[in-house]
């Protein structure tokens, strides 16, 4: 029975693996996550873990997603109770509670974004992967489209972020090429679309131009 | 005009090595040692002098703030804990720190934390920022291979550990006590206050909570001095701040600009100026989503400052200038502010959780006119009782950008309701991206 999870969205059919251990490259991650925390105190490693546990899910299967097992694996390893870590792994955004696509496409729709055309990014994201609804994964499990709020980058509005990658100074095409180049298996560099230097204006800046510092290297 | 010389993040935009041998030709960890020779109450003192207001939204002094850690460590170990989830809508002013001038917030969590007599200090910083997260890192294992972080740091025989630590998703989390539950592994919900954190913080240990800018820009301040600093700005809004223009603007851009710049220059000097021209203007959201909407009037002579935007009703925030031009449908502008508030309510209080969500669908409604007039009264009202009777501000900054839309352009508000009970259904203005 397919379940509402809103936003319009129907959520899939998917199964819940029965069991979940973390790999040797995610428990060397741990290792050096635990030690950031005073004994006692390693509940603060939930979040960092749970990024973990995603990773793994990516390197293993292909989606970057949290199972249920591997919040029972987390609590074991940080000895919390389980409810406290599906508490974390539901509250915080981040964390993907079911498999998602090859490609995470989050599109800001926030006010910053939106007056600079992020609906257009929209239309572009469902025209270029035939997806409909926020949330929804494309019918090859290339994509899943997300809409997210503001991810603290609006002076190079609107911004698609795909997987961790900030996409910015979007627009229609620039959207529908880069789609395309992810389904050829490039991976365009991130930041400005536009050819700009960071937050800086469009031309260049116009201030720190007195300045005699070293070149970026 | 701010000259280049009076400028603190000189590698705002990412044109230099970010890295330690770049900070240092820009005067980074240039003297730490001395700096900390001077004492922990001396660098608290010169930070207050030096007027220097939180830059996180609120606008709190931190020198002050830092005093209210206890002056001696007894059982409980104090901490730092640097708040870098920005997410305040407009706002990406923290996220040029972090990724090009990291060893000025470095520097500064050693300082700030020597000053507050914390061995410890942690920053949490927005799951989104991963490139940024990974910027800092590097520059955090930098500052411990040099010495001048880590054991008897910069030689000072002070030690100290710095820890970077990501957020996953939450805008509720830059709230400081919701920060604190986060890092300590819960769900971001905001405790109740008193206690504040400089009794009962991290782990129940005397805690500060500062923002990125707040810190990053301590160090130049106790190197230049208090002195230099408060000459910079206006009386009681001292110093520089940067400044995140965003929206309807030929150039959006992150500018470095005295506190007290008048807001129309700030637009027109830095960002190109309005779209089709000042003319152009209808309204600013002038320091990110929080803080209610001014209309052009206002916009036309307003300073830039803390106190100057408050006269106005609205504030300075975060610094982050949302412009909207004539083509802006600001029914929907501000409707969808009051679904990212909907959107980020931890749910903890009622107001919040009940109140954020009757708003927007009421908000909604009011962008196709759908609504009776009366019903604009009955929002006002509800944003008063959700203002003020929540745990943290949250609910505050949900209920204000309504509140300064009823203020400012009820008559637009008004005429929609008016079109649509005429039949003459009035689509929102479509959204062209130039």
């Amino acid at each position: 029975m397919a379940e509402d999870i809103g936003d319009g969205a129907k959520a899939e059919q998917f199964a819940q693996p029965t069991g979940f251990a973390f790999d040797a490259v995610s428990e060397a991650e741990i290792t050096k996550v635990v030690a950031k925390y005073p004994p006692g105190r390693q509940a603060s490693a939930v979040i960092p873990l749970l990024y973990i546990v995603q990773e793994q899910m990516k390197r293993s299967s292909g989606s970057a997603w949290v199972p249920r097992v591997a919040m029972d694996a987390v609590a074991q390893k940080l000895e919390m109770p389980p409810m406290r870590v599906y508490e974390v792994a539901t509250f915080y955004l981040m964390f993907n509670t079911r498999p998602i696509g090859q490609f995470h496409l989050q599109v800001c729709t926030t006010t910053p974004c939106w007056l600079r055309g992020s609906d257009a990014v929209t239309a572009a994201c469902r025209k270029a992967t035939g997806i409909q609804g926020w949330g929804e994964t494309s019918a090859d499990g290339m994509f899943t489209m997300t809409e997210v709020e503001c991810l603290g980058a609006c002076v190079n509005a609107p911004i698609l972020q795909v997987d961790n990658d900030f996409y910015e100074d979007m627009d229609a095409e620039r959207t529908e090429a880069l789609i395309a180049a992810l389904r050829r298996g490039e991976r365009p560099p991130a930041g400005s679309m536009a050819g700009r230097q960071g937050s800086a204006p469009e031309g260049g800046p116009t201030t720190l131009t007195s300045l005699d510092a070293q070149p970026a290297e | 005009m701010l000259s280049d010389a009076d400028r603190i993040f000189t590698n705002l935009y990412g044109l230099h090595d970010w890295g330690l041998t770049g900070a240092r030709a820009r005067g980074d960890w240039d003297g730490t040692a001395a700096i900390m020779a001077r004492g922990p109450d001396a660098l608290v003192e010169e930070m207050k002098a030096s007027g220097l207001r939180g830059r996180g939204g609120a606008g709190f002094p931190t020198g002050m703030k830092w005093s209210f850690m206890p002056k001696q460590v007894g059982e409980r170990p104090h901490y730092l804990v640097v708040n870098a989830d920005e997410s305040e809508p407009g706002t990406c002013k923290d996220r040029d720190i972090l990724r090009n001038d990291p060893h000025k917030l470095v520097e500064g969590c050693l300082l700030a934390s020597f000053a507050m007599r914390a061995h410890v200090c942690y920053i949490y910083i927005r799951g989104e920022f991963h490139a940024e997260a990974q910027r800092l890192q590097a520059a955090v294992d930098q500052a411990y291979e040099a010495g001048l972080i880590g054991r008897n740091a910069c030689g000072s025989g002070w030690d100290f550990d710095l820890y970077v630590h990501r957020g996953a998703g939450a805008y509720i989390c830059g709230e400081e006590t919701a920060l604190l539950e986060s890092l300590e592994g819960k769900k971001g919900m905001p405790r109740l206050k008193p206690p504040f954190p400089a009794a009962v913080g991290l782990y129940g240990c005397p805690t500060t909570v500062n923002n990125v800018e707040s810190i990053a820009v301590a160090p130049t301040i106790l190197r230049r001095g208090a002195a230099w600093f408060s000459a910079l700005g206006r009386p009681k809004n001292t110093g520089t701040k940067l400044f995140c223009i965003s929206g309807h603007v030929n150039k959006p851009c992150n500018v470095e600009e005295e506190l007290g710049i008048p807001l129309r220059e700030l637009i027109e000097r830095y960002a190109g100026g309005v779209r089709g021209g000042w003319e152009n203007l209808l309204a600013v959201i002038p320091g990110g989503s929080s803080v209610p909407v001014i209309p052009k009037s206002i916009c036309d002579t307003v300073l830039m400052d803390f106190d100057s935007l408050r006269d106005v009703k609205s504030g300075l925030g975060t610094a982050a200038v949302i412009v909207m031009d004539r083509s802006t449908d600001i029914i929907k502008a501000i409707a969808r502010l009051s679904q990212f508030y909907k959107h980020e309510s931890c749910g903890q209080c009622t107001p919040c959780r009940e109140g954020t969500g009757w708003m927007m669908r009421v908000m909604n409604r009011m962008v196709y006119g759908r609504a009776e007039p009366e019903e604009i009264d009955t929002l006002e009202q509800v944003t008063r009782q959700i203002e003020g009777h929540t745990i943290c501000a949250l609910g505050d900054a949900a209920a204000w950008p309504i509140q300064g839309l009823i203020r400012h352009f009820r008559p637009v508000i008004e005429e929609r309701i008016a079109q649509y009970k005429s039949g003459r259904t009035m689509r929102p203005l479509p959204m062209a991206a130039e």
